[in-house]
């Protein structure tokens, strides 16, 4: 996502791409703006680069919680008509989409 | 020049819960489109997924009988992705903290026993299915499957060859089977396979150009689109050309080849973080101890015993022990009618001809142990011969009813009773004069003729030994 960057100068977002990814068609005036934004942002949790971490744990999850875990037991799932109540296309009880081969 | 083929497997399997990962809905398989989803496993905003502990547990079973390290600490990531069998467009996976690594597993090779290390074992959610028809331009979804506990094992690069692959598929299924953590049921997908392979000059360390392999629905199929593979490369390398890039390619097992797959994501960039919905797992030792020490008797283990007590061959044993249903069968079979090698031999003849010709496993019909006691028992006490035994087994496998029931509806006894005989045997005797003096003057065809006319005359009711032993005595007298 971010390009790679060994000589510790400003790394640049290639917006293009993260919108590829996040399929977002953006004009080419948006990328421009955008792209700055993102930068700004990118510069901003930069500064964390600053702080000493050498005492600190990486860590993956901000609580303090671990091993939440339910016992397997079926519970009732939704009834068809509300499953399917939001789907812009259905036929039958499945949803539709346009089409995709492998 | 001589090259190598550098193969790495990534099985994925369905755990055997009753409800999915991360909610509460039923895994059932075969029910309606859709009617096993919630909030949870369609991805709605603000639901909260959390752990089944069943499905954490079998995971931490298989990984301990495949000989894995459990990591001390372990979470879930989001692995991001379009495709509209995703609802919520990433899938809740691990990424790089799996729960196991770093395990084998033992093949047999036509040379020597060999090692495939075993990378990882990590959970993670299935996706729902895709139903398109040709001539339709779109597709359907369904997400009963979108959620479904799903153990992926990863393999290191160790196989060498696509009969390699397949005996460690068939070794792993057999474990998992004994293991009852899977159905392992390759056409309802709850056991699913894909490839890497390479191909390099044999002496070169470093591996060619890998190409994943995906949609084989048997492992006679992985074998069959890896040999395809591996010729395929071999012959671009011999050309002095190169596998210019890695891809994916799609077998096709009614044409046999393999083709380059369009692209589901252009970029292989999954974008995977931290799932903060779920906080990390540290497994308890105490827990881990625990499943270790439900571990069952492993096919290697039992076959080993079974050549031990039962004093069967190791092709025998080897045979009744790759199917657990099966092994247990005989074991039960046995504590009725304890006669190992009879009750091996029927297992093996009959009773697999008879499951053949219906395309099942002994586990799928409702023949019993106790039926194959009672009829082994019949034989042994004259009631029925060999012969009917036969007849008597395949019709209860086929129909389901009980042996001793079909026997006395279809009239089915040996008779076994002197009295019951001699009738017919001095019809015999009478019509066939010239037999008697044949034998009489040392002829031994003629003794077999005259016990095949009694069989006939009491329509094969007879017992056949007691005609030989009651001819006998009876010309002999004469
Ligand atoms: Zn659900």
């Amino acid at each position: 996502m971010v390009s790679k960057d060994n000589n510790n100068k400003k790394s640049e977002i290639d917006v293009g791409y993260v919108a590829k990814l996040a399929r977002l068609a953006l004009t080419a005036d948006e990328i421009k703006r955008l792209g700055k934004q993102l930068n700004d942002i990118l510069g901003y949790i930069g500064k964390l680069n600053n702080v000493d971490t050498a005492k600190v744990q990486p860590t993956s999850h901000v609580l303090p919680l671990k091993n939440v875990e339910r016992t397997d037991k079926v519970v009732p799932s939704l009834r068809i008509e509300e499953t399917l109540k939001n789907a812009p296309l259905k036929e039958n009880s499945f949803f539709k989409v346009p089409k995709v081969i492998e | 020049m001589n090259y190598e083929t550098v193969i790495g497997l990534e099985v994925h399997v369905h755990l055997k819960t009753a409800s999915k990962m991360f909610c509460g809905c039923s895994t059932k398989f075969g029910s309606p489109p859709n009617t096993q989803v919630c909030p949870i496993c369609l991805g709605f905003p603000g639901v909260l997924p959390v752990i089944n502990n069943k499905a954490f547990s079998l995971g931490i079973k298989t990984a301990l009988a495949l000989n894995c390290r459990i990591a001390e600490f372990t979470k879930f990531d989001r692995k991001h992705y379009f495709y509209p069998d995703l609802p919520k467009n990433f899938q809740i996976s691990q990424y790089d903290k799996p729960f196991s690594h770093d395990g084998f597993l033992d093949i047999e090779t036509a040379e020597a026993v060999k090692k495939i290390r075993l990378k990882r074992i990590h959970l993670e959610e299935d996706a729902g299915k895709l139903v398109h028809k040709e001539e339709d331009d779109y597709s359907l979804v369904d997400y009963n499957r979108a959620g479904i506990p799903l153990l992926e094992i990863v393999t290191e690069p160790d196989i060498g060859s696509p009969s390699e692959a397949y005996e460690f598929l068939v070794k792993l299924k057999n474990i998992l089977e004994y293991l009852e953590v899977s159905n392992c049921n390759m056409e309802e997908g709850s056991l699913r396979c894909d490839a890497n392979i390479s191909v390099r000059p044999i002496g070169q360390s470093e591996l060619g150009t890998k190409i994943e392999l995906k949609n084989m629905n048997s492992f006679k199929a992985v074998r069959q689109g890896l040999e395809y593979e591996a010729e395929r490369q071999t012959a671009v390398l011999k050309e002095g050309k190169k596998i210019e890039f890695q891809e994916t390619r799609l077998w096709d097992s009614e044409q046999l080849v393999t083709y380059t797959m369009r692209s589901k994501e252009e970029a292989h960039d999954y974008r995977y973080f931290p799932e903060p919905d779920l906080p990390p797992v540290v497994p308890n030792a105490a827990l881990i101890e625990e499943i270790r020490k439900t571990l069952p008797e492993m096919p290697k283990q039992r076959r080993e015993r079974f050549i031990r007590d039962y004093a069967l061959s190791g092709y025998d044993a080897q045979i009744l022990t790759k199917e657990k249903k099966l092994a247990d069968f005989f074991e039960a079979c046995l504590k009725i009618f304890n006669k190992p090698k009879i009750v091996a031999n029927w297992l093996m003849s009959d009773i697999a001809a008879a499951l053949g010709s219906k395309g099942m496993s002994i586990g799928e019909v409702s023949f019993k142990p106790q039926d194959l006691a009672e009829i082994l028992g019949m034989i042994e006490s004259g009631a029925i011969s060999g012969k009917m035994a036969k007849e008597l087994l395949k019709e209860s496998i086929d129909t389901g009813k009980r042996p001793a029931e079909i026997a006395k509806v279809k009239g089915l006894s040996q008779i076994s009773d002197k009295s019951a005989i001699s009738a017919a045997l001095e019809k015999v005797l009478s019509m066939n004069q010239k037999a008697v003096s044949d034998y009489k003057t040392g002829k031994g065809t003629a003794l077999t003729f005259l016990v095949g006319q009694v069989m006939k005359e009491t329509k094969g009711k007879a017992n056949p030994a007691l005609v030989n032993e009651l001819l006998k005595k009876r010309m002999g007298g004469a």
